[in-house]
C-alpha cells in the first residue's frame, strides 16, 4: 500500500467506528482526539481493526504515533508497504 | 472450545458479545431465562407491550455529541445514533413535602431550581459539581468513600442533600441509606449532566438491535441454558456445566450473573458470603389509561417523591412494601419524533420499595391477593404527588421482586446488584471476569459500557 491507500484504509476504519462522523473535512495534521473526541478505547479499536483487516501489529508503545492522520500514515507506511 | 463464554443475555452480556464476535472470537452467550434483556427485558400481555425495568434511558446526549457514555458505546458497538432512536424527556421533578426541584436534560434548569428553593446553597451546589467533575471513574478507593459524608461536608441544608440523593439512589443505588461516592458521581452525571430519554418502541428496540448485530457477527445465543457450575481446576476455570448437565468448554468466562451468584457457581467455592447480597428491590405498578397523562394535567416524565424531610432508602422493616417514597414514570411524556406520533395507550408506572423475602415466601393464592392489594396501596401513595389517574385506568399489571428474580436471577431480586462493586471485574480465578451491575455501572447505557469495557480489558487485549 502507498500512503494515499493507507489514508483511505484509515478513513474506512474511522467511518466504521464513528458512523455519524463527517470525515470529508478531516484535518490530517490535527489530532483525532481533538477533532473526533476519540479516547483510549477508540485507539485500541483502530489498532485492532488494523490487525483484523491487514494483519498489521501495532505494539502498545507505538500508540503515540496514531495521534493524527498524518502521523498515522507516516508510521504505517513502512509497515504496510507489503500489504496488497 | 469457545474463546469466551458469556453468562447472561442482558445489556452487558450482549454488548460484550458484540465486541468479541466483531474481533472474530468464537463466543457463546448462555441465558437461563426464555428471553433476553435481564432486568431490561420486555413482555406482552393482553395484547399490549410492556417493558420490565425501563423508565428512562439515562446518559442521554443529543445526536452529534462525541463525549459521554452514549457516544462511546455507539462507537464501540458500531451503531449509529439513530439506531437507538432515543427521544428526550419533557421534564422531571423531585418532590418532598416542603420543596420541589424540577430538572430536565439541561443542568441549567436544576441550577436555577436550587437557587430558587435553596438560595443559601448556590455556591455549595457549585462546589459539589466541581467535586463530581473531579471524580476519576476507575479509582476503587475514591469510589468507596461515603457519598453522604462528601455531601455533608459540601452542602449545609440537609433537605437539599436528601433531595439530590433521592433520584440518584432510586435509579442506581444497591446499598441502603448511604451511597458510595463513586456511584453517586456516576449517577449524578448520567441523570443531571446527561439526562433521560426513551425509544418510542421501548427497550425492545435496543435489545433487538443488539441481538441482530451479535448474530450477524457469528455469535451464538442460547436461551433456557442456565449455568449451574463453573468447573475450576487449580485457580483456572476450565468449563461450565449447564442446568441440564451438559459441559461447555471455554478459554475464558465473562459473567453478568452477579458477583455472589457467580461465586456460588464456582466448584472451588463451598459457601459464598451471602451477607454481601444486595437487598434493594421493588414492585412496579403499571396502569394503562384511556387517555394520555397530559390530558389529566400530568406533564412530568419522571417524579421522584418522598413524603417526609428525610429520604427513606431501606428495605421495608415490617411490611411487603414501603410507600413513603416512590417513582412515577409516564412514558408518554417524552418528546417523540413527529413521524412516530404518540404511544398507543396512556401509561403510568409506579415503583415502590419492596421486601424480597415476604414476596417470595407466599402461597400462589396469597401472592395474587397481595398483588392486588399493593397495586392499590402504591397507586394511592403516588397520587399525592401527581394528578389522580385512577378513574381512567383500563388495565393494570404489577410485577414484584419474584418477577425481578426470574428475569435477573439475582439474589433477593436485587435490582442494582450487590453494594460492593468490583470495578476491575477480576475474580479469584485468572480467566473468570465479571460484568454487569456488580462490576459497577448500572442502567441501560451503563450496563452496555460495563460489558464493553470488561470485554476490552480482559478478553481482547492481544
Amino acid at each position: 500500500m502507498v500512503p494515499t491507500e493507507i489514508r483511505d484504509a484509515i478513513i474506512d476504519i474511522l467511518a466504521d467506528i464513528a458512523p455519524d462522523e463527517d470525515l470529508s473535512n478531516l484535518n490530517d495534521d490535527q489530532s483525532f482526539r481533538d477533532q473526533m473526541e476519540l479516547d483510549s478505547m477508540d485507539f485500541l479499536d483502530i489498532v485492532m481493526e488494523l490487525r483484523k483487516r491487514y494483519r498489521v501489529q501495532v505494539p502498545e508503545e507505538d500508540y503515540v504515533n496514531l495521534e493524527s492522520m498524518a502521523s498515522t500514515v507516516s508510521y504505517l507506511t513502512p509497515k504496510m508497504v507489503a500489504v496488497a | 472450545m469457545y474463546d469466551t463464554i458469556i453468562i447472561g443475555a442482558g445489556m452487558s452480556g450482549l454488548a460484550a458479545g458484540i465486541r468479541l464476535a466483531h474481533y472474530d472470537q468464537k463466543v457463546c452467550i448462555l441465558e437461563r431465562h426464555y428471553t433476553i434483556g435481564g432486568l431490561n427485558s420486555f413482555y406482552r400481555m393482553n395484547g399490549r407491550d410492556y417493558d420490565v425495568g425501563l423508565h428512562a434511558v439515562t446518559n442521554f446526549t443529543e445526536k452529534g455529541a462525541k463525549k459521554g457514555p452514549l457516544a462511546r458505546i455507539l462507537r464501540q458497538l458500531r451503531f449509529k445514533w439513530d439506531d437507538f432512536s432515543l427521544s428526550p424527556q419533557k421534564g422531571s421533578r423531585v418532590v418532598f413535602p416542603s420543596a420541589e426541584l424540577r430538572f430536565n436534560n439541561d443542568i441549567e434548569l436544576l441550577r436555577s431550581e436550587v437557587a430558587r428553593a435553596f438560595p443559601s446553597q448556590v455556591d455549595n451546589f457549585e462546589a459539589l459539581i466541581a467535586k463530581i467533575l473531579d471524580y476519576d471513574d476507575l479509582d476503587q478507593e475514591a469510589f468507596e468513600i461515603s457519598g453522604r459524608q462528601v455531601l455533608n461536608s459540601t452542602i449545609t441544608e440537609p433537605l437539599l442533600i436528601e433531595m439530590i440523593l433521592c433520584p440518584l439512589m432510586w435509579y442506581g443505588n444497591a446499598d441502603s441509606h448511604d451511597m458510595a461516592w463513586g456511584q453517586f458521581c456516576i449517577m449524578f452525571r448520567s441523570i443531571f449532566f446527561e439526562g433521560f430519554a426513551r425509544p418510542y418502541k421501548g427497550v425492545r428496540l435496543i435489545l433487538k438491535n443488539l441481538v441482530k448485530r451479535y448474530r450477524s457477527l457469528g455469535g451464538e445465543l442460547k436461551l433456557r441454558h442456565g449455568v449451574s457450575k463453573v468447573i475450576v481446576d487449580n485457580g483456572h476455570a476450565t468449563a461450565i456445566e449447564l442446568d441440564n448437565g451438559e459441559i461447555i468448554e471455554g478459554k475464558r468466562i465473562l459473567s453478568s450473573a452477579g458477583s455472589l451468584e457467580t461465586m456460588r457457581m464456582c466448584s472451588d467455592v463451598s459457601e459464598p458470603d451471602t451477607s454481601k447480597a444486595g437487598a434493594m428491590t421493588f414492585i412496579e405498578s403499571i396502569s394503562v389509561l384511556d387517555r394520555e397523562p397530559a390530558k389529566i394535567g400530568n406533564d412530568d416524565t419522571i417524579v421522584f417523591y418522598n413524603d417526609s424531610e428525610k429520604f427513606n432508602w431501606h428495605p421495608p422493616a415490617d411490611d411487603f412494601c414501603d410507600t413513603r417514597t416512590g417513582v412515577i414514570c409516564s412514558p408518554n411524556n417524552y418528546v417523540y419524533a413527529d413521524e412516530e406520533g404518540k404511544l398507543a395507550d396512556g401509561i403510568v408506572r409506579i415503583t415502590t420499595i419492596a421486601d424480597f423475602r415476604r414476596w417470595n415466601e407466599m402461597s400462589d393464592e396469597d401472592y395474587a391477593r397481595a398483588k392486588l392489594k399493593w397495586y392499590d396501596k402504591s397507586v394511592e401513595a403516588s397520587v399525592r404527588f401527581t394528578p389522580d389517574f385512577r378513574p381512567y385506568v383500563i388495565d393494570t399489571d404489577l410485577f414484584t421482586p419474584k418477577t425481578i428474580r426470574r428475569f435477573t436471577w439475582h439474589d433477593n431480586g436485587a435490582v442494582y446488584g450487590a453494594p460492593e462493586k468490583k470495578l476491575d471485574g477480576t475474580t479469584h480465578l485468572d480467566n473468570l471476569f465479571l460484568c454487569g451491575t456488580d462490576q459497577g455501572y448500572v442502567g441501560i447505557i451503563g450496563a452496555m459500557m460495563s460489558g464493553i469495557s470488561m470485554a476490552n480489558l480482559h478478553c481482547l487485549r492481544p
